[in-house]
């Protein structure tokens, strides 16, 4: 359980005159499910984006799997086995389920550049498979997801991270949009990944939540980290205080 | 769990979930609108549109007026095909007509013979530089590499620089045009080769017209390129971060796009025998319009090639369907201007009706 899957020093990320995140040091071990709070605003997604190579970091460093690693893009991100559930979904409405799980990294059926023959069946194949784990009701998987609810939606996202091998799976707010069912169904499957010791980084605004799911809080405020707590060693109003700025962690008082 | 069915999730899977092919609206939209002129034709002028009525002839068609409409389609519907793929990534093209032109005087300096009844070509441009009786392979990789490199312009100017498409090619619709107009000094270019004439021939340009449509429809529904363009057009953002190049795509499917509109070029000059500098004139706005009749959406995600073809028979049937109830050319641009605004009228209320859900 030691063993340190994701580390990163000093990251900073600056839009312009936007100081979105300021010098943040994160660690996250094998096994570990880890909960990021913090008031909208706070640099939770831009800690995200720089992780996932979806923007390029203006500094810091970032250490996955125990090597320094510059992702240029996000494709790059998922070789290396970080799967995300980016906060906007990042879904193609007018394409099915299995285009969408399997978009930018298709099966393909005879090799012809650009111009590749998709394999379908097995695309629709491993969709069912992934599906399955998330036990979300799809009528028709041919159909485009335009049409389909919230749920399902997120359903069809969070499968994507499931359909292929990843080391570090990674939600940004998975359940905010979702009603108390499909909140239910998704906590069911972070559970799943827990016991499969599948490391996961969630970010939520939902405090029952967080104590129900995570290991460890890390609290963000206006770009920075300001504390990292225990889930046994802490109380929501604790966190609270953290988040509101009432309180700042002893080792972050810079930061404050 | 995973049988047969398509469900998944313990719901069974349910036929009529499945979402109605486009392609059948506009299937039947064609049908409608050929059966109003059928109508019109017996009410009006007493003759049937769609069915032989002379004696002399048999077929139950009026296979004349059947063939009329569609080689009067197929060489806009080529360039349509290409259009298509552009409007399915969420861009746009308006230099098509422009490149037919540059394309058509280009390639058919290199198409002239050397000798018109015994004596040297009179009208050959070019004559000092000896691009006479070439083979019919050199006007077609000429003409081809004028639509390949103007697409290649349009797709890096809308990838790299973030020109919108529309002023992107906007420009390259002037500068295409001038181009043709510079080439030969505004002078026609004309007695082509035999083998260059035969480009065109016809219903050749229907055969090629249909040849490339089935092409493409396969390639739109079947290779990681056509879905990598749907999923562009849907959500460009989600689209680059799922790790599709979407910069590298984009080119491609402007150069290809450029391609089949100097496919066009080649096909029309050989059938007329004689470039002109004018050649093309707004072939890219009926070109749109055929694409969005057939169901395309100018926002981006969905369309077809299938649906561009019917698109563009539809928009044959209106044309013809003008003539044969003997309206004058002027109306028939005014229709034809109506068909254009109308479509995207149409699109734009299919567009809001998506958004709330109907
Ligand atoms: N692309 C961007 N350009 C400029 N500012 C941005 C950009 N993305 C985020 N920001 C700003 O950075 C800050 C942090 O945003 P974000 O990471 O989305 O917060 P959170 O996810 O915690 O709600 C906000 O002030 C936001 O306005
Ligand atoms: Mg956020």
């Amino acid at each position: 359980m030691e063993e340190v899957i994701l580390r990163t020093e000093g990251l900073t990320k600056h839009y312009g005159g936007v100081h979105a995140l300021e010098n943040a040091n994160f660690e996250l071990r094998m096994g570990e499910h880890v909960a990021i709070m913090g008031d909208n605003g706070a640099g939770k997604s831009t800690f995200v984006r720089q992780i996932t190579g979806v923007e390029q970091r203006t500094s810091g460093k970032v250490i996955f799997g125990g090597q320094e690693v510059h992702f240029k893009g996000p494709l790059d991100a998922r070789q290396a086995g970080i799967e995300t559930v980016f906060q906007n979904l990042a879904l193609a409405d007018d394409l099915d389920v299995p285009s969408n799980l399997f978009l930018g990294r298709e099966k393909i059926w005879l090799n012809l550049g650009p111009f590749s023959i998709l394999d379908f069946k097995g695309m629709r194949a491993a969709t069912e498979k992934a599906l399955l784990r998330t036990a979300v009701k799809i009528p028709n998987l041919g159909n485009s997801i335009r049409k389909m609810s919230g749920g399902q939606r997120q359903c069809v996202a969070i499968a994507r991270t499931a359909t292929f091998a990843s080391k570090l799976i990674i939600m940004d707010e998975p359940t905010a949009a979702l009603g108390v069912q499909e909140t239910t169904q998704v906590e069911n499957i972070i559970r799943t990944l827990k016991a499969n010791g599948e490391p996961l980084i969630i970010i939520s605004h939902n405090m029952r939540q967080v104590f129900d799911l995570a290991d460890r809080i890390v609290v963000f405020r206006r770009g920075r980290i300001v504390a990292n707590l225990l889930k046994h060693e802490t109380s929501g109003e604790d966190v609270v205080a953290y988040i509101t700025g009432a309180k700042t962690g002893a080792e972050y008082a810079d930061a404050a | 769990m995973a049988q047969a069915t398509h469900g998944v999730g313990g719901l069974k899977y349910d036929a009529s979930k499945r979402a109605r092919p486009a392609e059948l609206n506009v299937f039947v939209a064609l049908l409608l609108i050929t059966a109003v002129f059928e109508i019109l034709g017996r009410l009006v002028i007493g003759d049937s549109f769609l069915f032989n009525t002379r004696e002399n002839v048999v077929g139950l068609f009026n296979q004349q007026r059947l063939e009329v409409i569609i080689l009067q389609v197929s060489i806009v519907g080529i360039i349509a095909i290409g259009v298509t793929q552009v409007i399915i990534t969420g861009g746009i093209d308006l230099s098509s007509g422009s490149i037919v032109g540059a394309t058509a005087m280009i390639a058919m300096s290199f198409a002239q013979v050397a000798i018109v009844n015994g004596n040297p070509n009179p009208k050959a441009i070019f004559p000092e530089l000896g691009w006479l009786d070439l083979p019919v392979i050199v006007p077609i990789l000429v003409g081809m590499g004028c639509g390949l490199i103007a697409g290649l312009i349009n797709g890096s100017l809308i990838a790299y620089t973030r020109i919108p498409p529309f002023i992107a090619t906007l420009g390259m619709m002037v500068a295409a045009r001038g181009m043709s107009r510079w080439w030969s000094t505004g002078n026609p270019i004309s007695f082509p080769t035999e083998s260059y004439a035969a480009i065109g021939k016809g219903l050749m340009p229907v055969v090629i017209f249909i040849t490339l449509a089935i092409l493409f429809q396969l390639i739109m529904s079947y290779t990681k390129y056509g879905r990598h363009c749907y999923a562009i057009g849907s959500n460009e953002e989600a689209a680059r971060i799922s790790g599709i190049k979407v910069e590298h795509h984009k080119v491609l499917v402007y150069v290809i796009a450029g391609v089949l509109a100097s496919v066009a070029a080649l096909v029309l000059s050989s059938k007329n025998l004689t470039a002109q500098a004018g050649m093309g004139v707004m072939y890219e706005l009926d070109a749109i319009a055929m694409t969005v009749i057939g169901g395309a959406s100018l926002a981006g995600g969905r369309g077809s090639i299938i649906g561009t073809v019917i698109g563009a028979l539809i928009f044959g049937v209106i044309i013809s369907g003008f003539t044969f109830l003997k309206l004058d050319a002027y109306y028939q641009e005014m229709v034809k201007g109506v068909i254009i605004v109308g479509a995207v009228v149409l699109d734009q209320w299919r567009q809001r009706r998506q958004a709330i859900g109907g």
